[in-house]
């Protein structure tokens, strides 16, 4: 076991929303609720799940973009929201994230050495030369050329916008980055290089990523452990291998045959999940999976599973009874 | 399965091209693209964004963005007749009756303002002539056929309270009201959620067995190609670089790019610490050499491939690619 980075506990996040025609009814919007999850320092948790199921809003609470409405966050050991001042500035310079689209997150009018020095500006009292410095190491890391620092972002292609935005994400030595969806806006071809450079400088850097994306096969290829959400809340979470190859829980089980494998004799398994995922407005009582789980008890409408161990891993699911059989 | 029928193709598309005259220079967009489909069977067209792929579909329902884009020459033979010397009159009684779409955003196939019932019975009035009471029972019907649930009163619901899979199968069955000869299909489940994406992949499956339709499917994902495909059309800067039998594409790619392409991806149950990546960028089309446009990426490239376009060269029945790696003799 490493050192844990990052130590999230019961964290929750309830937005309150107005609906009706005349915005009379007040309701909440559950996004994430009660959500627990340890980082350790070097590595990649992977985060899965379908639209609406938190996975975002969860990578965004760790940022420190939205407030939670309950739980906590320790980041080496700190509780961070307690934090004031100097230490909160502290842990969100050590914090950094990476986006889906490279188009929509860099300054159209800032060349790239603007761009990636702004961090320095902001959070260290760094001399120009020394700035200068230290973008072009930044650049380096990430395999741009010197002379990018001179350009515009749309001089160069999406890949290569990633990487500005990675070198950016870098400039103040982080020790976490978040990495949301970093290579679904890029083309087939370029994926695989950033993927190999994240990886990379996981190695020469030490960084810990949370890293979150639709492609499950990217995602298992990256993590070291992979959390599954649905609605909220995690409800398998563990081994990356085991979670991706021996799925336990049926909703894992599903979105993991859903994912479609290239190979042309693969098993072939055509358990399509019936219905669509509910409204977050209403998730259904109980386990909040039963309503298309082809598997689902009686119980399971009234009582909300917890996360136990099983096969090596935490599932939420009646399935598996409290002491582990496997 | 692909099995050579005798008869004629469902759609025939010979030396198609279509270039976009911009400020910056002429784009040759689709560069010459051939191929044939018949009825019942799936052509899987991949490649990146601006390989062409999109625009090819579009010049097949001469659909291209004007003025820019120009059809400047080939053939779109749709059972033996040509769709490029059709006026724009008869041109719009084909789209959606012999050939229907569906494109990756179905809010940019449905108007918001109207409901679903206004917009599911247009195709079907227009080509079966019904109206009232029958021409609803109809549209209940297509909706049912597309596994949407109590049709009646989602008839009258709008397509913002539908959820994107539930709107992407109402696109599905405005497509196939009439029903058509011909389903392209762009991207059709890229904006859903993967369980999502699974039902559809299947109905769109049922639906194609059903009305035996001819199918072309563009996507950039493999694993849909494996299982929607028979045939796969590899694109790369506006021309299908290698073309065969989705088995033949999957075992023994022969074009430098399709094998990097099916290297790059990262796969369940293989853990390798490194992934296999296609070094360079994608090509800029206003400023492509004379020669292969993968040769600057290529690992095998030589003087020949950076001067002289490869053609298509046929290795096996129905395989071709446009590679010098392959012209021996």
């Amino acid at each position: 076991m490493g050192e844990v980075l990052l130590e999230v506990t019961d964290l929750a996040k309830h937005f309150a929303v107005r609906q009706g025609a005349l915005a009379w009814s007040r309701a909440l919007v559950r996004a994430v609720d009660g959500v627990s999850f340890t980082l350790e320092a070097g590595k990649t948790l992977g985060l899965v799940g379908e639209s609406g199921c938190g996975k975002t809003t969860t990578s965004r609470l760790v940022l420190g973009l939205e407030e939670p409405t309950a739980g906590t966050i320790r980041f080496e050991g700190q509780d961070v929201l307690a934090l004031g001042g100097e230490n909160r500035r502290h842990y969100r310079r050590s914090v950094q994230a990476v986006f889906q689209d490279p188009y929509a997150s860099l300054d159209p009018r800032m060349r790239v050495g603007t761009i990636v020095a702004e961090p320095l500006v902001i959070n260290t009292d760094l001399d120009a030369a020394a700035r200068r410095r230290r973008v072009a190491e930044l650049l380096e890391l990430v395999s741009l050329p010197d002379r990018a620092a001179g350009l515009y972002p749309h001089e160069f292609s999406g890949g290569q916008r990633q990487r500005i935005a990675i070198a950016r994400a870098l400039a103040l030595s982080p020790k976490l980055v978040v990495l949301d969806e970093p290579v679904s806006a890029l083309d087939v071809s370029i994926r695989a290089q950033i993927l190999n450079l994240l990886t990379d400088l996981q190695k020469r850097l030490g960084l810990a990523y949370l890293f979150i994306a639709h492609d499950l096969a990217a995602v298992a290829h990256m993590s070291h452990t992979i959390a599954v959400m649905y609605l909220g809340k995690i409800v398998e979470l563990g081994d990356a291998d085991a979670v991706a190859l021996q799925p336990r829980h049926p909703y894992t089980q599903a979105l993991f045959a859903a994912a479609l494998p290239i190979d042309l004799d693969g098993p072939r398994a055509d358990g399509t999940l019936a219905g669509e995922v509910p409204s977050p407005l209403r998730p259904p009582r109980g386990c909040r999976f039963h309503p298309r789980c082809p598997h689902a008890m009686p119980h399971c409408g009234t009582e909300q599973p917890t996360l136990r161990e099983e096969a090596n891993r935490l599932v939420a699911c009646y399935l598996y009874p409290a002491r582990g059989s496997s | 399965m692909t099995s050579v029928s005798p008869t004629r193709p469902v759609l025939d598309v010979r030396d198609l091209r279509t270039y976009l005259v911009t400020r910056w220079g002429t784009i040759r967009a689709v560069d010459g693209v051939s191929f044939a489909l018949n009825e019942g069977e799936t052509l899987g067209l991949v490649g990146e964004s601006g390989s062409g792929k999109s625009m090819t579909c579009l010049s097949i329902v001469r659909l291209v963005p004007r003025p820019a884009a120009r059809i400047l020459g080939g053939q779109v033979l749709l059972d033996g007749d040509d769709l490029l010397t059709k006026t724009e009159a008869e041109m719009q009684a084909i789209r959606g009756r012999r050939v229907g779409m569906i494109l990756q955003d179905p809010m940019s196939s449905l108007n918001p303002v109207f409901s679903v019932g206004m917009q599911v019975r247009e195709p079907v009035a227009s080509y079966h002539g019904l109206r009232g009471r029958s021409l609803t029972q109809r549209a209940a019907a297509l909706l049912e056929s597309v596994r949407i649930s109590s049709p009646l009163e989602r008839l009258r619901a709008y397509p913002h309270q539908m959820s994107g899979g539930m709107r992407q199968r109402v696109v599905g069955a405005m497509a196939i009201a009439a029903p058509p000869r011909l389903l392209i299909a762009d991207e059709p489940t890229t904006s859903l959620d993967l369980t999502i994406q699974a039902q559809y992949l299947n109905l769109l499956k049922d639906l194609q067995r059903q009305h035996r339709l001819a199918m072309i499917f563009v996507t950039h994902n493999l694993g849909i190609v494996a299982r929607m495909c028979d045939r796969v059309a590899v694109m790369y800067a506006g021309r299908i670089v290698e073309m065969g039998p989705l088995r033949t594409i999957f075992r023994e790619p022969a074009h430098p790019y399709t094998r990097a392409l099916l290297a790059s991806v990262p796969r369940l149950g293989t853990r390798t610490e490194q992934l296999t990546a296609i070094e360079g960028q994608p090509p800029d089309l206003a400023t492509l050499s004379p020669g292969c446009a993968f040769a600057p990426r290529c690992a095998h490239a030589t003087g020949r491939c950076r001067t002289e376009a490869p053609p298509p060269i046929t290795l096996g029945s129905g395989h071709t690619a446009r590679c010098w790696l392959h012209a021996e003799s």
